[in-house]
């Protein structure tokens, strides 16, 4: 088979999200990514939920499964255990994902089930008409709540640490550098593999990530880890996070002459690290790449622990165990 | 009022204590022995919600009752002849359950002044006189239990928890029945506690000895029971759940497609999860999901891989999963969906029977979205049933809906083993190699689409929940494609029919009175019909496996009759089921207590509508089925 480039994975399918939105850019980089990684579409599977990011698996040349609000990592799990060898992508959203659906988020990551999960967070409910969604922030206004909301967000990311994820990254929409790269590391993690993607809803809450987004402020917003490297931001690379050891909290500082020795070196591994990354929000800034990575045994792998073998025996072996009443002459 | 127990073919025996006295251990045993002992049988476990309820009160008993005997048994029995009371709470209860002269066994310790109070009793029920209609063998059961566990050491309170098997080897002598399996099962059970293990097999002995040597038999001696007629095969007690269990696995290799079974515990379900765990290498696994929807949505997802997807619950949970079942009939995907009724609405009774989710599985969903429907009839029955189901789920490409009851899932009866290779392999969709055909080009056969599954690369496609084009499977909101898909999506549940058997009558002949039910009324209505016929009343028996969609020939069956009954535990559904299609006037026979029918309720129906009149002819066309 000749190498499939990114325009291999796009279906027949017209792509019906409103123009400008940050899916098509997400898209994009879910095709890159399975170019860049050789996958196989025919072993690909896309399995979503309900709302605006469901519909992307319509629009890959993959199988591709849009199923009911919430319940893709239900769906995903039982395809997993039925055929390992798929490839499983679990589209969602911040309403799909966390609001309806979070249980099964949750039940999917601490399994660890070996499957993709992007969940594209714009912090509203696009496709029901703009109502404020369990990750908008306190004093949104949308038709539901027009004096602004008053519930605290979840963040996804820490949740995801919370339900004991064992591979947290979070991109950016319109990243093609970037996103792509997480999405390939994402793919290589066995087990579940969890994405936040910053998404822009330019209908119904545009720009609500523009600092971290938008390329002139990006390098005073972006914060972008790297295992091993210290935690290191803005324009010339001289903005850095320490610990504060009384406090348990991350604090930005200037990076001095002196070099980088105070500044945290990113461990993915820590989960406690991971949990005050996540948890970073304006004016620190935000933590953009592969967050938290560690290696555990997937679900799927070790769950058909015995191959099917001489079934026919076995299942003549079954239905004569039990009280036997033998009437026979 | 005689000194005895009647002699009789076959005998209703109900144990009851608290429901930490071991009541259901000692009836599945009791069970084990009365089929070894030749005897047809049929159980009613019938135990309170919680676990250990508080000791000696009313809300805490838990029974387990038993028909058996040397005629076909089909019923656990209306009115046991025989209790074996553990305590004051447990005589009270049942004592309205009893037959005339039934023989009544307690623990005469039990009924101290505490104890009764603990049953709200303000006198002694063994002095009052209020057992002046019954036999009553006072046997010091806990201490006799006691003196005989003595050398083995044990405390107080696990000496005073052998007392099941006490009892029980006194029942088994009354009845002639062996103990060996017993003995055995004990064995098995305590291998690695001597001490308990020795204790219980010396109480079990102990009871057995004093049934043999004590000077009683005045009022309890020895009731020989003589074999029952059974075909010669080797035949097994098993409960509804075990068999539901067997026909799933039998299934799997029948159509030569791996089950994944994914379910969430509710009662009375959960057994057919515990029952399907560890057969692995019988190609079936399973997933306990994080609730109800997610359970079926992992059935879903294993079917759109696959493999075939089951999933199970009761009421509560299927209303759960309702909404991923439309899903399973958009996609087109076959699924096999389990429903234990139990008693409702909402929580409602758990532990006690009911048939009242008829209308959730053929009516209960948004939209138009018919699903075929089956209900099995005995716990035997389960196997046959769960294999139609898979068949018509595969044939189809459809989800399909099982209902079992709690009654059938725990009761238990005699099952001639079946030969599997006896049964007609299943067909699936599964493209072939040679097949060029598109996902969505259907069968003639069953309107089925091709089983594509994830790994093929000849038919990578997208499905989902939103209406897709009748032949390229992709997006569409055109109203005449909708209106296209929701006619096929009729046509095939409707075309299910066309494989169906000719619905039969199971005893009796047409004419007069039709006594149409479905599920576990089965053996009530079997017995009632088969002494309403001897009686010469012109009746006849139609059980129906299949509700959705009806067996092609029952409206013309039925018109053979002059009128047709329909009883049924609920308020009516298969009643409006038959009216609704098949535009038929019917009588209704309804009880919705938790517990099944009596025969005597469901006779006493027919003899209200059968026609007034004597069919000789009957007798001799009598017992077809």
């Amino acid at each position: 088979m000749a190498e499939l480039t990114f325009k291999d994975f796009a279906s027949d399918q017209e792509v019906r999200w409103c123009p400008g939105c940050g899916d098509y850019s997400i898209l994009k980089a879910v095709q890159r990514a399975l170019a860049t990684c050789g996958a196989d579409p025919a072993k690909t599977v896309f399995i979503s939920g309900i709302g605006c990011a469901a519909r992307l698996p319509y629009y890959i040349e993959s199988y591709g499964f849009h199923t009911i609000h919430g319940r893709a990592p239900a769906i995903a799990t039982g395809a997993k255990l039925a055929n390992p060898e798929l490839d499983i992508w679990v589209i969602t959203g911040d309403g799909d994902g966390l609001s309806i659906g979070g249980n099964h988020l949750l039940h999917a990551l601490r399994r660890n089930v070996d499957l993709n999960i992007l969940l594209f967070n714009n912090e509203i409910y696009g496709l029901t008409k703009g109502q404020y969604s369990p990750t908008s922030r306190i004093g949104t206004t949308s038709p539901s709540s027009p004096g602004g909301s008053v519930d605290t967000p979840v963040r996804p990311g820490a949740f995801a640490v919370g339900a004991g994820a064992t591979f947290i990254a979070r991109g950016i929409d319109i990243d093609q550098k970037g996103l792509p790269g997480i999405l390939t590391d994402a793919r290589a993690h066995r087990g579940s593999a969890f994405v936040e993607i910053l998404q822009n809803c330019i209908v119904y809450n545009k720009d609500i990530f523009e600092s971290v987004s938008n390329r002139k402020t990006a390098a005073d917003h972006q914060l972008r880890v790297q295992h091993g490297q210290p935690l290191l931001y803005g324009p010339n690379q001289d903005k850095g996070l320490r610990l504060n050891p009384k406090t348990l909290q991350l604090e930005a500082i200037q990076v001095g002459a002196g070099g980088v020795d105070e500044v945290l070196v990113h461990d993915e591994t820590n989960p406690a690290l991971a949990l005050m990354l996540l948890n970073l929000a304006p004016p620190m800034p935000t933590a953009i790449g592969v967050i938290h990575r560690r290696q555990a045994e997937p679900f799927s792998q070790a769950f058909w622990n015995n191959k099917t073998r001489e079934r026919r025996q076995r299942v003549v072996t079954l239905l004569h165990q039990g009280n036997l009443v033998d009437h026979r002459e | 009022m005689s000194q005895q127990l009647a002699e009789k073919n076959s005998h209703i025996v109900r144990f009851a204590g608290d429901s930490g006295d071991g009541i259901q251990l000692q009836g599945q045993q009791f069970t084990i022995a009365s089929a070894l002992a030749g005897h047809d049988l049929s159980t009613l476990p019938d135990f309170p919600a919680e676990i250990r309820a508080p000791a000696g009160t009313r809300y805490g008993v838990s029974a387990f009752q038993i028909q058996f005997g040397g005629e076909r048994i089909t019923t656990p029995g209306d009115a046991p002849d025989v209790l074996l009371a553990f305590n004051p709470a447990a005589l009270t209860v049942n004592l309205p359950h009893l037959v005339p002269g039934a023989l009544i066994i307690v623990d005469d310790s039990a009924f101290s002044a505490q104890r009764l109070r603990r049953a709200e009793l303000t006198t002694n029920p063994l002095e009052d006189g209020s057992l002046n209609d019954y036999h009553v063998c006072r046997v010091d059961i806990s201490h006799m239990t006691l003196e005989a566990v003595k050398p083995f050491g044990l405390g107080a309170k696990d000496s005073a928890r052998c007392k099941n098997f006490w009892a029980l080897g006194l029942v088994l002598w009354m009845f002639d029945q062996p103990r060996d399996a017993t003995a055995h099962w004990i064995q098995a059970k305590f291998a690695n506690n001597q001490p308990v293990r020795n204790a219980n097999l010396a109480a079990l002995a102990a009871g057995h000895a004093y049934g043999e040597t004590a000077e009683l038999q005045h009022i309890l001696s020895q009731h020989p029971i003589p074999e029952a007629p059974l075909e010669s095969v080797a035949y097994r007690t098993i409960t509804g759940a075990e068999a539901l269990a067997l026909g799933l696995t039998a299934a799997g290799e029948l159509a030569d497609i791996e089950l994944l079974f994914c379910s969430y515990p509710i009662t009375p379900a959960s057994a057919l999860l515990h029952h399907l765990t560890g057969l692995d290498e019988a190609g079936v696994a399973t997933f306990q999901a994080e609730d109800e929807i997610a359970a079926i949505c992992a059935a879903i997802g294993a079917s759109y891989a696959g493999k075939l997807g089951v999933t199970s619950s009761s009421g509560p949970g299927i209303a759960l999963k309702t909404e991923a079942l439309g899903l399973a009939v958009a996609a087109e995907l076959p699924l096999v969906v389990v429903n234990s009724q139990r008693a409702g609405p909402s929580t409602g009774m758990p532990t006690k029977t009911e048939q009242s989710d008829l209308y959730q599985a053929v009516y209960g969903r948004n939209a138009d979205t018919p699903v075929p429907v089956l209900a099995t009839h005995s716990p035997a029955d389960c196997f046959e049933t769960a294999i139609e189901a898979v068949r018509i789920a595969l044939r189809h490409m459809t989800p399909v809906i099982l209902l079992t009851d709690g009654y059938i899932a725990n009761a238990s009866e005699l099952w001639p083993i079946p030969d599997i290779d006896g049964f007609q392999p299943i067909a699936n969709r599964k493209p072939t190699a040679a097949d060029a055909a598109g996902v969505w080009e259907r069968d003639a056969d069953g309107l089925a689409r091709l089983w594509a599954a994830p790994g093929d690369a000849q038919h990578i496609h997208r499905v989902g929940g939103i209406e897709k084009d009748i032949e390229t499977g992709h997006i569409s909101y055109d109203p005449a494609n909708h209106q296209a898909m929701t006619d096929l999506r009729a046509a095939k549940v409707a075309k299910v029919a066309d494989h169906l058997p000719e619905q039969a009558i199971a005893q009796g002949v047409p004419g007069g009175l039709a006594v149409v039910a479905w599920g576990s009324t089965f053996g009530a209505v079997y017995q009632a019909v088969k002494e309403s016929l001897s009686d010469g009343l012109a009746v006849a028996q139609i059980h129906l496996r299949h509700l959705n969609p009806l067996p092609a020939n029952l409206g013309e069956l039925l018109a053979g009759f002059e009128a047709v009954l329909v009883p049924e535990l609920n308020n009516g559904q298969l009643a409006t089921l038959l009216r609704d299609r098949l535009l038929i006037e019917v009588a209704q026979l309804n009880q919705v207590s938790g517990q099944p029918f009596p025969v005597a309720a469901v006779k006493a129906a027919i003899a209200e509508h059968a026609p007034p009149r004597l069919v000789e002819a009957l007798a001799e066309g009598a017992d077809n089925g």
